[in-house]
């Protein structure tokens, strides 16, 4: 869906991106990881010409973005900004509208849609759609802010440090709505983050930053069990044992467990991780739990030795 | 009679005056405030991502409002002549500087955030700048409309100098006339005006963030609604006069031309400072003129015969204080030495030296002094006392205390320090009277009708009497407030209607009746 390649911007004689090249999967979200000045928010802007790259050819669906004019790229792709970015002197519905209006929606077809999206990200039309943004709570601007960036049904969304405002609790909420919504498994994703445990939980494909360069690109497993050098190493080393964990799902592991019978009380999926299997049994207190693959629909038992020993054992092979 | 009204009767007796006053006062504010909006505005933010233009152009603005509001008015006068425009003008200027720096400070200080949000949406420049940027700087802007609003209606108090009217045309009027009454007729109702229009847009700015985008709809059309209240007070008459705000509201003035000789003549309030050079520009007709000002000779004017004697005489004599003269008596003898020194003609030809030739009053006053062999060097004063000599801000004045600081020193081991520019008759009389000054030249015209003003019934034997003026004068002065005229110099400053030569030699006036009769039979022929 987005190809990159050799995409280079100075600023000043300065390279804050450093001849960078990468893919995005039509669905698949992209996660830029790194600490702050090493390119990432850059790179996102070029994306969508915010900045314009000093050298480099970016191709969304097929198209060049520099053959497209930046306002009608711009209003083609969803741009959730960081610090929310809603306009403060409109309402929740009217800063919704903003696109659908410059894209000369009609007001029916562009009230219909912000309802759904309204509705889905649970603040109801009747007590949100009127209120202005200084009357909301940081976790609801961060969803207006995700309708307003959805709401005209965009292939393509980039958000740029999208939870970055706020606290961690209400963060891990918003996060977790976030991976639920129906209308963001179909979509195309690149997210910039500082933030480790966001970019494990909600990429696809990692692309580690330094200094203007990638350092590495890989699924979070790849990031975290084979780090190509010295500094992707390190920039896990602080919370490696729950990393490791959030990068192993069930899935990759399935033949190691035991089976169990099929139980209708089953809360996990095969497609989640062993951190989110721990976080389940003491959440919920209980010796074993099943986890369900929803593929074959077959289903195994875990418990909190079984996820050590099949953890201990994944790391002594690789 | 007119002292003993009060403030409400004095308002209500000239309620018609005081509207179309106001009225105007309203206009000039809004119309300038308008231009200075729709000029500021769109500059405020052009010059908002041009950080080295933004320098420049505040820079420039702020040199503007550091001029003093009556000298700006004066650079007007060359450019634009007289009137609403240059009023207009002098007033844009003002408020130029608030509105571009707050424009200038509400665009720039909008969330980098937000317009990077907008333009990441897919906005266009325009669509930025009138849904985002405008809306949310608008409590800036606005309060720099205010700030500018309320220069506005002060600075419009000196429209009434160069025949833009306003409330200035009764506060000026009523600072040369010595009427309270009438100064705060004008200058009340201009306070409340500012108080007013800053309540007004105070509402505005108070409407939070959310109804900005309203605000900045209806803002430029109450802007405009408030400036067409204001017909531009120009006519094109055939004949237009131009008078001083203390001559209109004088019974030996306009008071007196209209009861007297039934002039009915379209007329603009004007200072005396652009008046004469306004007639010679053909931008007035008629003024009020001193007889022996200079400008009467440079701009070659002519002045029209008083023929049925309403301008009383006024001779100009040293008006002091009698304490001072106890305390030193040999002034009085050096003070009186320039008496039957300075005819009519010879004091027109030295204020024409200072007004037209730019020649400085003391300059004037030692040439002279040395020419008549009245000049003496200085005693170097041994500390005997000091002499605190006051003048009126014009040429005559300033010539008259040089040339008796020149006496006085030369004279006497008295000292002296001048108080120059003490504003009009009021001003240096209460200065007098206050012990902040011990002499100043006076008229005994001015003494009779701006200080005692007498009624009717004592008036009409003496006004047209030399002798008959100054011992009235000399008499009250001395009972009411122990001030003492001492020996007339010689001249007759009086009023005088003046016409440019040539204009009044087409017409055949000579006489003020005569320009009477002119008038009205062009006025039959319509």
């Amino acid at each position: 869906m987005i190809i990159a390649r050799n995409v280079s911007k100075e600023f000043n004689g300065i390279k804050a991106v450093d001849n960078i090249s990468f893919d995005v999967e039509k669905g698949q979200t992209l996660v830029f990881l790194g600490t702050s000045g090493c390119g990432k928010t850059t790179t996102l802007k070029i994306l969508n010409r915010l900045i314009e790259p000093s050298a480099g050819e970016i191709t969304i669906d097929g198209k060049n973005i520099l053959s497209v004019q930046p306002e009608i790229l711009r209003r083609s792709i969803g741009y959730v900004s960081q610090n929310n970015g809603l306009f403060p002197h409109y309402t929740v519905a009217e800063n919704i509208a903003i696109v659908p209006n410059l894209l000369k929606w009609d007001k029916a077809k562009t009230s219909e849609r912000s309802d759904i999206l309204l509705e889905q990200l649970k603040l109801p039309v009747s007590g949100y759609a009127n209120k202005y943004p200084d009357e909301l709570s940081g976790g609801q601007k961060q969803r207006v802010a995700l309708a307003r960036a959805l709401v005209s049904d965009p292939p393509v969304l980039l958000m740029d440090e999208p939870f970055g405002a706020l606290d961690p609790i209400t963060r891990a909420g918003v996060r977790k709505e976030f991976l639920e919504l129906p209308e963001l498994k179909s979509k195309t994703i690149v997210l910039v983050t500082h933030d480790v445990q966001e970019a494990f939980e909600l990429g696809d494909q990692i692309c580690l930053m330094d200094k203007g360069i990638i350092v590495q690109t890989g699924t979070p497993e790849e990031l975290i069990f084979t780090p190509v050098n010295e500094f992707a190493r390190n920039f896990f080393s602080h919370q490696r044992l729950q990393l490791e964990l959030s990068a192993l799902k069930f899935n990759s592991i399935w033949s190691s467990l035991a089976d169990a019978s099929p139980s209708s009380a089953t809360s996990l999926n095969s497609n989640q991780s062993l951190w989110e299997g721990m976080e389940m049994l003491s959440e919920k207190n209980e010796e074993t739990l099943v986890v369900r693959n929803s593929e074959d629909n077959s289903f195994k038992e875990i418990s909190i030795q079984t996820i050590q020993s099949v953890y201990l054992q994944n790391k002594r092979n690789r | 009679m007119n002292e003993q009204l009060n403030l409400g009767q004095f308002m209500l007796q000239q309620s018609d005056k005081l509207l179309d006053q106001t009225i105007a006062h309203i206009g000039l504010t809004c119309i300038s405030l308008l231009i200075a909006v729709a000029i500021g505005l769109p500059l405020g933010i052009w010059i908002a991502d041009k950080k080295r233009i933004a320098w420049f152009v505040l820079g420039i603005a702020g040199i503007l409002q550091t001029i003093p509001s009556i000298a700006l008015l004066g650079f007007m006068i060359p450019l634009l002549g007289i009137g609403a425009l240059p009023a207009i003008s002098a007033l844009f200027l003002y408020a130029l500087l608030p509105v571009i720096r707050n424009t200038y400070t509400g665009i720039t200080g909008v969330d980098p955030a937000i317009t990077e949000s907008a333009r990441g949406m897919g906005m266009n420049k325009w669509q930025i700048l009138f849904n985002v940027e405008i809306p949310l700087a608008m409590p800036v802007i606005l309060a720099g409309i205010r700030t500018a609003t309320v220069i506005n209606v002060g600075v419009a108090t000196l429209a009434a100098y160069i025949a833009a009217g306003g409330l200035g045309e009764f506060i000026f009027g009523g600072i040369a006339l010595n009427n309270t009454n009438m100064i705060l007729a004008g200058a009340i109702p201009a306070a409340l005006l500012a108080i007013l229009l800053d309540f007004l847009l105070s509402l505005f700015q108070k409407a939070n963030l959310k109804k900005m985008r309203k605000v900045s709809l209806v803002l430029p059309v109450l802007l405009i609604l408030f400036s067409s209240f204001y017909i531009i007070p120009y006519t094109s008459e055939k004949v237009l006069a131009g008078f001083t705000p203390e001559f209109m509201g004088r019974e030996d003035g306009y008071l007196g031309l209209k009861s007297k000789y039934k002039l009915d003549i379209p007329t603009v309030v004007i200072s005396d400072a652009v008046m004469y050079k306004a007639a010679f520009e053909k931008k007035l007709d008629v003024i009020s003129g001193y007889s022996t000002d200079g400008r009467l000779k440079a701009y070659d004017l002519v002045t029209l015969k008083d023929d049925k004697t309403i301008f009383p005489p006024y001779y100009a004599a040293p008006l002091i204080r009698q304490d001072i003269l106890q305390k030193h008596p040999e002034l009085q003898k050096v003070l009186e030495i320039l008496s039957g020194v300075i005819n009519d003609s010879i004091m027109t030809e030295l204020n024409y030296r200072v007004d037209y030739q730019k020649q400085l009053p003391e300059k004037v006053a030692l040439d002279f002094m040395l020419e008549k062999g009245l000049y003496k060097k200085p005693q170097s004063g041994s500390g005997s006392g000091t002499i605190r000599l006051g003048s009126k801000i014009f040429a005559e004045q300033y010539i008259l205390i040089n040339m008796y600081k020149m006496l006085i020193e030369g004279n006497t081991k008295l000292k002296v320090v001048t108080r120059t520019g003490l504003g009009g008759t009021k001003i240096c009389f209460d200065a007098l009277t206050n012990n902040e000054i011990d002499m100043y030249p006076e008229y005994t015209g001015t003494g009779l009708l701006v200080i005692l003003k007498p009624d009717k019934k004592t008036l009409d034997p003496i006004i047209g009497n030399r002798e008959k003026v100054f011992d009235f004068v000399q008499k009250e002065f001395s009972d009411q407030y122990k001030l003492s005229w001492l020996k007339p110099i010689g001249f007759n400053n009086a009023y005088a209607l003046m016409m440019r030569r040539g204009q009044a030699q087409s017409l055949r006036i000579k006489t003020i009746s005569d320009l009477k009769n002119y008038l009205s039979n062009e006025n039959h022929q319509h």
